[in-house]
C-alpha cells in the first residue's frame, strides 16, 4: 500500500513539474531542457527552509516557489530573445549550471546529497495532491484566459501575435515564470517527500524526462499533460519487475507514440465534452475541405519581399 | 481632412540597398489609400516600418501627429494600426472564432490573477469578448465557419479571416498587403465591396499594396506609386494612370497589360 501511495505522490509531483512545462513548451512553444534545475532550485530552497530555519513545509513551499520564480525572471531577461533552439540550448546549459554549482557548494551537502531533510507527516502525505489538484485547475484557467490564448497566438505565428497587439517578450516571460514556479514547487514536494536531495537528482536525465511526457502527452494539452504524467510516471514503476529491462520498455512506448501519433497522445485536443466534440467537429471538416480544396488551390506563394524578421 | 498617417523622408537601408528611400506623403482619416509599384519597389518594407517589424533608418512616421518609429510593435497595433499579410498568417491551428478572440485579447481588462481564480470580472469581459467576437464574423460573413481550423478554410476565406482578425483590434488604420493576391475576379469584386463596407462601419483608414489595377484603380481615393523605393507619383487614380513615369515604370502601355 505504501508502495502504490509512493508511486502516486511521485505521480502527482511529476505533474506539478510538467504543467508548468506544458505550459511553456506545449502552449507557448518554448522548448526547455533545463527545467529540473528550477526544480533543484525549489527542492533546496524548501530543505534549507525546513531542515536549517525549521520553519513549516507550507512556508517552505511558498519560498521555494518564489525563489524559482526570481531565478526565472533572470534567465528570461538573458535568453528569451533568443530564437527557438538557441533559447533550448540555453535552458540546457541553466540546467547544468544549477546542477554544478549545488555540486559544489559544501553547505548543502554538495555532491553526496542532503539527507533527513524532514519529512511528510501523516496528513501531510495529502499536500502533493492538493497542489497537483490545484496546479491543473489554475492551468486550465490561464490557458483559457486571454494570457493563455496569447501564449498560443506567440507559438502559432510570432509576427502575427505582434500585429495583433502581443507583446511577445511579455508573453514568453509570463509562460516561464509560470513553469518555473510551478517545477520549483514540485521540487519542494519532492525534498520533503524522499527526505534526501542530490544535485543529480536534477541532472538533464530529469529535465528529458518532464519534457519527453510532455510531448508524450501532446503539445497544447493539458489533459494530455496529465495523462502522460500519470502514465510515464507510473509506467517505469509497473516494469520494475524487469529491472534493466523496464526503461528499454519506456523508451519503447514513447517511439511508438512519435511514431503513431506524432503530435502526441492528445496534441491540442483537450479531454472534456466539448473538446471531443471540437475534435470530432475538426476531423468531419477537414475531410470535407480535403474534396474541395482539391480543386481549388492556393496560387500565391511566400514572397520573400514579405514582412520577414528584424 | 487630417492626416491620419504621415510619412516624411522615411529611408531604410539594408546594408547598401536603399529598400526604401526618401519617401513621403500621408493618409487622410477616412480614406482608402493605394500603394502600388513593380516587385521590389518597397512597398511591403513601408509596411514593416510603419507597423515596427523594421527599425526605420531615417525620417518619420508619425500617426495622429505622434512619432511611433521605433516603438514597439505591438505598441503600435494597439495605438490601432494592425495589418494583414502578403503571405497569409494567420494562427493556422486555432478555429477561425479563436483567431479573431485572441486578437481581440486588448479590450479585456483582467489580470493573470483574475484569470487563474475565475474572479468575476473574467466571466464578465469574457462574455463580452465572444460577443465582439460573434458580431465581427458576423459583419464579415464568417458565422458558419467560425469552428473551422483556420488552416482548412478556402483561400478567400482565410484572407477573410485575417482582416476580420485586423478589425478586431478596433484600429484607425488598417493596412492590407495585397488583400486580392490569388483571388479570382468575383471574389476580388466581394473584397471591394467589403473593404469600402468596413471602411464606413468601423470608421478607419485603409493603405492598401495591390497589384490587381481594376480594384486599386476602382475604390482607391489616392494612389502613391513606389519604384525601386523612390516614389514616382502620387494622386488620384486618372491622375497616376495618365503619369507617363509610371506607365513606363509599372502599367505598361494598356492598363490590362501591366510590366511586371
Amino acid at each position: 500500500m505504501e508502495y502504490v501511495l509512493g508511486i502516486l505522490v511521485l505521480s502527482a509531483i511529476n505533474l506539478i513539474a510538467v504543467l508548468g512545462l506544458s505550459i511553456l513548451t506545449g502552449f507557448t512553444g518554448l522548448f526547455s531542457f533545463g527545467h529540473a534545475g528550477f526544480m533543484a532550485i525549489g527542492a533546496y530552497v524548501a530543505a534549507i527552509f525546513t531542515a536549517r530555519l525549521h520553519l513549516p513545509f507550507e512556508v517552505a513551499l511558498i519560498a521555494a516557489g518564489i525563489a524559482a520564480g526570481i531565478v526565472s525572471v533572470a534567465l528570461g531577461r538573458l535568453t528569451l530573445k533568443l530564437k527557438g533552439d538557441y533559447f533550448c540550448i540555453a535552458t540546457m546549459g541553466f540546467g547544468e549550471a544549477v546542477r554544478l554549482l549545488l555540486n559544489n557548494w559544501k553547505w548543502v551537502g554538495g555532491a553526496r546529497g542532503w539527507e533527513s531533510i524532514p519529512k511528510f507527516e501523516g496528513p501531510q502525505f495529502i499536500l502533493p495532491f492538493v497542489v497537483a489538484a490545484l496546479a491543473v485547475v489554475f492551468s486550465w484557467n490561464l490557458v483559457n484566459s486571454r494570457q493563455g490564448r496569447n501564449l498560443v497566438a506567440v507559438r502559432e505565428e510570432e509576427l502575427a501575435a505582434q500585429m495583433s497587439g502581443i507583446n511577445v517578450l511579455h508573453s514568453k516571460m509570463t509562460a516561464l515564470i509560470v513553469s518555473a514556479v510551478l517545477a520549483g514547487i514540485a521540487g519542494a514536494l519532492m525534498a520533503n517527500f524522499i527526505g534526501f536531495i542530490a544535485p543529480k537528482s536534477f541532472n538533464m536525465q530529469k529535465s528529458t524526462e518532464l519534457i519527453i511526457i510532455v510531448i508524450f502527452g501532446g503539445l497544447g494539452s493539458i489533459s494530455g499533460s496529465v495523462v502522460g504524467a500519470l502514465l510515464l510516471t507510473a509506467l517505469p514503476e509497473v516494469f520494475r519487475a524487469f529491472s534493466d529491462w523496464r526503461l528499454v520498455f519506456y523508451g519503447l512506448a514513447v517511439i511508438i507514440i512519435m511514431v503513431g501519433r506524432p503530435q502526441g497522445l492528445m496534441g491540442g485536443i483537450e479531454l472534456t465534452p466539448s473538446g471531443v466534440r471540437k475534435a470530432l467537429a475538426a476531423r468531419r471538416t477537414r475531410a470535407e475541405f480535403a474534396k474541395i480544396s482539391a480543386a481549388d488551390t492556393p496560387t500565391d506563394a511566400d514572397s520573400p519581399v514579405d514582412g520577414g524578421s528584424k | 481632412m487630417s492626416a491620419l498617417l504621415e510619412i516624411k523622408g522615411l529611408t531604410k537601408r539594408f546594408g547598401g540597398l536603399a529598400a526604401v528611400n526618401d519617401v513621403s506623403f500621408s493618409v487622410e482619416e477616412g480614406k482608402i489609400f493605394g500603394l502600388i509599384g513593380p516587385n521590389g519597389a518597397g512597398k511591403t518594407t513601408i509596411f514593416n516600418l510603419v507597423t515596427g517589424v523594421y527599425h526605420v533608418t531615417s525620417g518619420e512616421i508619425l500617426y495622429q501627429g505622434r512619432s511611433i518609429a521605433g516603438m514597439e510593435p505591438s505598441r503600435i497595433a494597439n495605438l490601432g494600426i494592425t495589418r494583414t499579410f502578403q503571405n497569409i498568417r494567420l494562427f493556422k491551428n486555432l478555429s477561425a472564432f479563436d483567431n479573431v478572440l485572441t486578437a481581440c485579447h486588448a479590450s479585456a481588462n483582467y489580470g493573470l490573477a483574475e484569470a487563474i481564480l475565475r474572479l468575476p470580472r473574467f466571466r464578465r469581459e469574457e462574455l463580452v469578448l465572444r460577443e465582439k467576437v460573434d458580431y465581427l464574423l458576423e459583419t464579415m460573413g464568417l458565422t458558419e465557419r467560425k469552428d473551422v481550423t483556420a488552416n482548412n478554410l478556402p483561400y478567400g476565406l482565410q484572407r477573410r479571416l485575417e482582416i476580420t482578425r485586423a478589425l478586431a483590434l478596433g484600429p484607425k488604420l488598417l493596412l492590407l498587403d495585397e488583400p486580392a493576391a490569388g483571388m479570382n475576379p468575383d471574389e476580388t469584386e466581394q473584397l471591394m465591396d467589403i473593404i469600402c463596407r468596413i471602411r464606413k462601419d468601423f470608421s478607419l483608414s485603409v493603405l492598401l499594396i495591390e497589384h490587381h489595377m481594376d480594384l486599386v484603380m476602382g475604390i482607391c481615393e489616392h494612389i502613391v506609386v513606389l519604384n525601386f523605393g523612390v516614389k514616382l507619383a502620387e494622386g488620384n487614380a486618372d491622375e497616376v494612370s495618365a503619369d507617363p513615369s509610371v506607365v513606363e515604370a509599372y502599367l505598361g502601355d494598356s492598363r490590362g497589360n501591366k510590366a511586371c
